[in-house]
């Protein structure tokens, strides 16, 4: 092909490529740019040639990275050019420099719509393309009518209708409510009637984006979805143009399978056979071939396949199917497909119970963890870590330790913290445990954050057993040459709290114990050292009998440090000196570690975090902004002098308890992160006459070391607390504005919806999207919210609380302040339920946007049916249990009226939906339907409840149940639960409780009128 | 099985496209999702010492800040999407191949070269094959269709200026 024709630019191009370096390029690139500005400043000489040839230079220089802000201007201009070359150009070099969120774009709003809407085919489709390219909502507000419009037309020609189905999702994806108009589900439905590919292609693009966000006015798509898939699956009907290597279009096919993904599940009988039929031909028919191109597209299909097979949870026999085949993919030679392979098991684990199949791959998968290539480890580390359970933890830890000697710098930190997290979770004693953190610490000392550390150290105090194992574990490590600081912190922490447990071994006695760890002490760093300090004060304490020469040595430590410019080793060092002299007193004051609560571990919540890393975000960031949420409420260290009956004692109290309080600090578990604060006033306020309690008081809630330090004389904690009055009150008045924000979608729907699934969007308005995940394990669950950010301006003053009913343990991890411009932030929530009950948490969620702050309160769906476990009983095991449970308050009866009429069999389904298993043949009467299931909560256990519904095949609104288990309040609880199953749901979804969010105010305009007044509204719109 | 609570209202499917070569010099980028020009050049450094620092034989798909780079080399070019982390990466690495030859086709044989010099073409192509960061057309006899087309108004445009031009000149004589 030739050139193009324009010379000027063929020889600038050309003249930077001849640029021997950087210098000179910037040189060339300055005298062209100059000269462009000239040219532009004195428009009038300027033919149409000459200012297209322009753009198109000044594009280049945008290119190789240099700033073109003047030209945006011209370029935006080109594109009322009247004549095509130029609005191409205008068009091109518009997309190509600005974003939608550039103020020159609206300049072009006009333009762009006078083309869409004039007759000119060509323009039609520049003006489409940019707006697909670039749209913002201001584009989504003025062009979707016309958009619809040239995509419904049936005058149009494919090549406009496609690039307006690509135009409308972008529209979309901008404002949702572009498409909230009449008839809109049918006309999208007609769209997938659509002969030409290309079209048919676009619009599928389109479906998924709709559906994914809302699937049900979207149910008459489904069978037209799973005819175009059997069309292309047989090959039928198909253009030559659009088969891909012997694929009848890989892409259409992939996009229908997706959308397909989008619905709960598919109950038309005919559409699921036809469907599975496809699914089944690609399952089996998909073989590795030579050329590569056909052999990614037809996995590309077979992935996404595999992908729906899951969603649709089919029959056992077809997900073994599944994972037989991933089981040979990580075994191939081709990378991608390993690597898929490997992705695709992961995301397997989550949906059913296929553990026990994939631990059959588990030595190819630590195989993998050997690969050549880091994004194939990656997925095997994140597959392990998935797959690991008690039984094989031990392997999977072993390899992951073994593993981490080699590993690349880039993958430690993340390895060692998931050993970390699996050696807690599964280990299979605590010696084992311990075992794994040392190794650890030893392997990738830098690697391990403190919060690792300090973890194995609350185990260890929580476990007398362990207690002498660690220090002797301990003792081992110190005598390698070579330790890390992190090793010495851990074990001069071990051996002073519980060195004494060795005495009597050999090597062990405390003159030995204080000079092995004293050997490490002109090697550590700062932070060490007051650790060190409060070591030799433990062992000064344990030591039986009095050894003088040893309190001698100790005591000359502590003078040393006595001037140390450190404030923390210099406190230490005072009052651990000023303890020396008072003989069996200090044995009072340093008394061993009282035991930790316990507490969430902080490693998953950092786990956790880790994951978080957005576009715009690292996880250390991100971590550091958490951290600076997490000041407000553990930077208050207790005034220990403030508080009146302590005296002299209280000073020396503080100091000793520091490098405990640092698990405090960094545990990050408080449950209620920003809310803490009037707990801590109250605690503060109540001087506690008991020596122990004193202590623990702090310990809940302390600060970290270097704060507990200064707190002495009180003026510094004196400060904090006041601005955390003033912090609250400056909040207080804001909260109390009406919302002005619009929720997108019923809150309530969408509560509902997640009652029954355990993930999914549970709020959403234009700034925010709240979304959920869950999973649940006896009476035990994890939620996970997802708080996206849809806004290139960061939201500030985040702030969620939960407030639990009694039933439920809630606790919350931090929820970061800021949540950066479309970034998305997980934040898991632990739940445990302690006793049945129907009552309902609440999540008190509240930001500020531009100048107003939303408050939503929202229920959370932890409740009674999510701690059910499915159970299926025969009638030997049923009748017996019957039986043995008889009459109130163990079994309740009662008759039902106004249930919402529905067959027998959907009855059955909504009870199984709710994890009441429905027993089919045990009632001799068809009109009769049993069921059982498991409750599990704290004070029950797991709990069998037995279930019989009785209904009146004349008068289908009432019905008779009868609900019996093991603990009355559990029964009761059923019973009102199913009732209200039956009555209200799903039409009528029950009204939100008065906590629930107010309706909000009808109008939008306070949020503009803001943003519009508001200079830093206006200028975080702009960034 | 799909988890889908993205960060926007929902997925977008490709994030941008980046074409570079093996020096790390830019020969084309198209950004679908809204990156201040700060954020361009970072995104470029960081992805380009990502992907050329990777040897051969391995896989097409790099983790890179909870997103997905797939990328492919031809020759001594790079061609790199970005997707989210559930989407179908082969797809998104044959849309790349798809390209490729659909350049190929109208530059016969391409080469780095015939991207730079004409760069503006592989943005008109580039346009041709996605918009909003979707697959607008899979046919490529489709895409050369359009581009002949266009190339056609272009030059039509070119004949007509020039023959004004000249009646100019002819009657300013």
């Amino acid at each position: 092909m030739a050139l193009s024709g324009m010379r000027g630019l063929s020889m600038f191009i050309s003249d930077i490529r001849n640029c021997q370096n950087k210098e000179q390029e910037r040189l060339r690139v300055d005298k062209e740019l100059g000269n462009i500005r000239g040219k532009f400043k004195n428009e009038k000489g300027l033919s149409p040639y000459e200012k297209k040839k322009y753009v198109w230079k000044m594009l280049y220089v945008y290119m190789l990275g240099y700033d073109v802000d003047f030209g945006h201007m011209e370029a935006v201009s080109l594109i009322s050019a009247p004549k095509y070359p130029e609005k191409q150009v205008g068009y091109i070099a518009t997309s190509c420099l600005l974003n939608e969120n550039h103020d020159f774009l609206r300049l072009a709003i006009n333009a762009v719509r006078n083309d869409i809407i004039g007759r000119n085919e060509t323009f039609q489709c520049l003006a489409l393309t940019l707006v697909g390219n670039i749209g913002g909502r201001e584009f989504a507000e003025s062009l979707a009518p016309d958009v619809q419009r040239l995509l419904m037309s049936s005058g149009c020609r494919p090549l406009v209708r496609k690039k307006a189905a690509l135009c409308l999702l972008r529209l979309y994806r901008k404002n949702p409510d572009v498409v909230n108009i009449d008839g809109w589900p049918d006309r999208m439905a007609q769209l997938l009637d659509e002969r030409d590919l290309g079209v048919l292609t676009s619009a599928m693009s389109l479906l998924v984006a709709l559906v994914s966000n809302n699937h049900d006015a979207y149910w008459s798509c489904v069978p037209k979805c799973v005819k175009i898939l059997e069309r292309l699956a047989r090959n039928q009907d198909v253009p030559q143009d659009y088969t891909y290597y012997g694929i009848p279009s890989p892409w259409l096919q992939v996009k229908a399978m997706r959308a397909l993904q989008y619905f709960p599940t598919i109950e038309d009988p005919s559409s699921r056979r036809s469907l599975f039929e496809v699914l089944q031909r690609i399952l089996m028919g998909t073989d590795v071939v030579k050329n590569v191109n056909k052999n990614n597209a037809s996995h590309a299909v077979l992935f996404e396949a595999l992908a729906l097979v899951m969603h649709l949870d089919a029959e056992k026999e077809m997900m073994s199917q599944c994972v037989a085949l991933l089981g040979k993919f990580i075994a191939v030679r081709e990378p991608n497909i390993r690597y898929l392979g490997l992705e695709n098991m992961t995301r397997m684990l989550m949906v059913t119970d296929v553990h026990d199949i994939i631990k059959r791959h588990q030595a190819q998968i630590i195989t993998s963890l050997k690969d050549p290539d880091i994004s194939i480890r990656r997925r095997a580390l994140d597959l392990l870590y998935g797959m690991c359970d008690v039984s094989n933890a031990k392997d999977i830890v072993e390899e992951l330790l073994q593993y981490l000697s080699t590993a690349e710098f880039a993958m430690r930190e993340e390895l060692s913290l998931k050993a970390a997290i699996l050696a807690e979770k599964f280990a299979p004693d605590l010696s084992w445990y311990v075992d794994v953190i040392l190794q650890l610490i030893d392997k990738a000392g830098d690697f391990v954050s403190d919060d690792i550390w300090f973890r194995v150290v609350q185990f260890v105090t929580n476990n007398e057993d362990l207690q002498p194992y660690a220090a002797l574990k301990a003792r081992e490590y110190l005598e390698k040459p070579a330790i890390h600081e992190t090793m010495v912190k851990v074990s001069a922490y071990i051996l002073g709290e519980f060195g004494h447990l060795l005495a009597r071994r050999p090597g062990c006695s405390p003159r030995e114990l204080f000079s092995i760890i004293h050997e490490k002490l002109p090697a550590v760093s700062t932070s060490t050292i007051p650790i060190l300090l409060s070591s030799y004060a433990k062992i000064l304490m344990h030591m039986q009998p009095l050894d003088s020469e040893l309190q001698r040595q100790i005591s000359a430590v502590f003078r040393k440090y006595e001037s140390c410019i450190d404030a923390e080793i210099q406190q230490r060092a005072v009052e651990y000196l000023a303890l020396t002299v008072k003989g069996p007193a200090l044995a009072d004051i340093l008394a061993e570690m009282p035991k930790f609560p316990e507490r969430q571990s902080a490693l998953i919540k950092k786990a956790e975090d880790a994951e978080i890393d957005t576009a715009e975000q690292s996880a250390i960031k991100l971590r550091a902004a958490q951290q600076g949420s997490n000041a407000l409420v553990v930077a208050d260290p207790l005034p220990a002098n403030g508080t009146p009956p302590v005296g002299s004692l209280g000073l020396v109290k503080v100091p000793s308890m520091n490098t405990n309080t640092n698990y405090e600090a960094t545990q990050k578990a408080l449950p209620q992160p920003n809310g803490a604060l009037s707990e801590m006033d109250s605690q503060q306020a109540i001087p506690s006459p008991d020596l122990l309690g004193d202590l623990l008081g702090p310990l809940a809630i302390e600060g970290p070391p270097g704060d507990a330090a200064q707190s002495e004389p009180g003026s510094a904690s004196g400060a904090e607390a006041t601005s955390n009055v003033v912090d609250a009150l400056a909040l207080a008045p804001v909260e109390e504005q009406p919302n002005s924000v619009q929720p997108i979608g019923s809150i309530a729907e969408r509560f509902q919806n997640l009652c029954i699934k355990d993930s999914g969007v549970l709020y959403e308005d234009p700034y925010i999207q709240i979304g959920i995940k869950a999973e649940w394990r006896a009476h035990h669950g994890r939620m996970v919210l997802f708080l996206g950010n849809k806004n290139t301006a960061p939201l500030d003053s985040v702030r969620a609380l939960i407030l639990p009913p009694a039933n439920l343990k809630m606790e919350l991890s931090l929820v970061p302040e800021t949540i950066p411009p479309r970034a998305q932030v997980q934040c898991p929530l632990e739940v445990v339920n302690l006793c049945p009950s129907r009552d309902v948490a609440v999540l008190d969620f509240s930001y500020k946007f531009a100048a107003s702050m939303v408050n939503i309160k929202l229920r959370l769906p932890a409740v009674l049916n999510k701690f059910l476990q499915p159970l299926s009983l025969s009638a030997e095991e049923f009748f017996p249990s019957w039986r043995s449970l008889s009459g109130p308050p163990l079994k309740l009866q009662e008759v039902v009226r106004g249930v919402r009429p529905m067959p027998l069999i959907e009855m059955a389904n909504l009870f199984n939906t709710y994890h009441l298993i429905v027993c089919p043949g045990l009632d001799p009467n068809p009109n009769n339907l049993v069921a059982c299931t498991t409750f599990y909560s704290e004070s029950t256990r797991a709990m069998l409840c037995l279930i019989r519904v009785e209904t009146d095949p004349a008068d289908r609104t009432q019905l008779r149940m009868t609900i019996a288990s093991g603990d009355p309040t559990l029964t009761f609880e059923l019973k009102e639960f199913i009732k209200e199953q039956l009555v209200a749901i799903p039409a009528n979804p029950r009204a939100p409780p008065p906590s629930q969010a107010p309706a909000p105010p009808p109008a939008q305009a306070p949020t503009q009128v803001a943003a519009l007044t508001d200079p830093g509204a206006i200028l975080a719109g702009l960034l | 099985m799909l988890i889908h609570i993205g960060c926007w209202v929902c997925v977008v499917q490709i994030h941008f496209v980046i074409l570079i070569n093996r020096q790390g010099k830019v020969r084309l980028t198209k950004w679908y999702s809204p990156y201040t020009q700060k954020e361009r050049t970072k995104v470029i450094r960081e992805l380009s010492g990502l992907v050329l620092n990777r040897g051969p034989k391995l896989c097409n798909f790099v983790d890179w800040r909870g997103l997905k780079a797939v990328y492919r080399r031809y020759a001594s070019l790079y061609f790199c999407m970005c997707i989210d982390q559930d989407d179908n990466e082969l797809e998104v690495l044959e849309i790349i191949h798809h390209y490729v030859e659909v350049l190929d086709r109208y530059f016969g044989s391409v080469c780095e070269l015939d991207l730079i010099f004409n760069f503006h073409k592989a943005y008109y192509i580039l346009d041709e094959i996605l918009i909003a960061g979707e697959l607008q057309e899979s046919s490529k006899k489709t895409v050369a269709r359009l581009i002949a087309a266009q190339d056609s108004l272009v030059e039509a445009a070119k004949e007509q200026e020039s023959s004004i031009s000249n009646i100019i000149a002819q009657a300013t004589k």
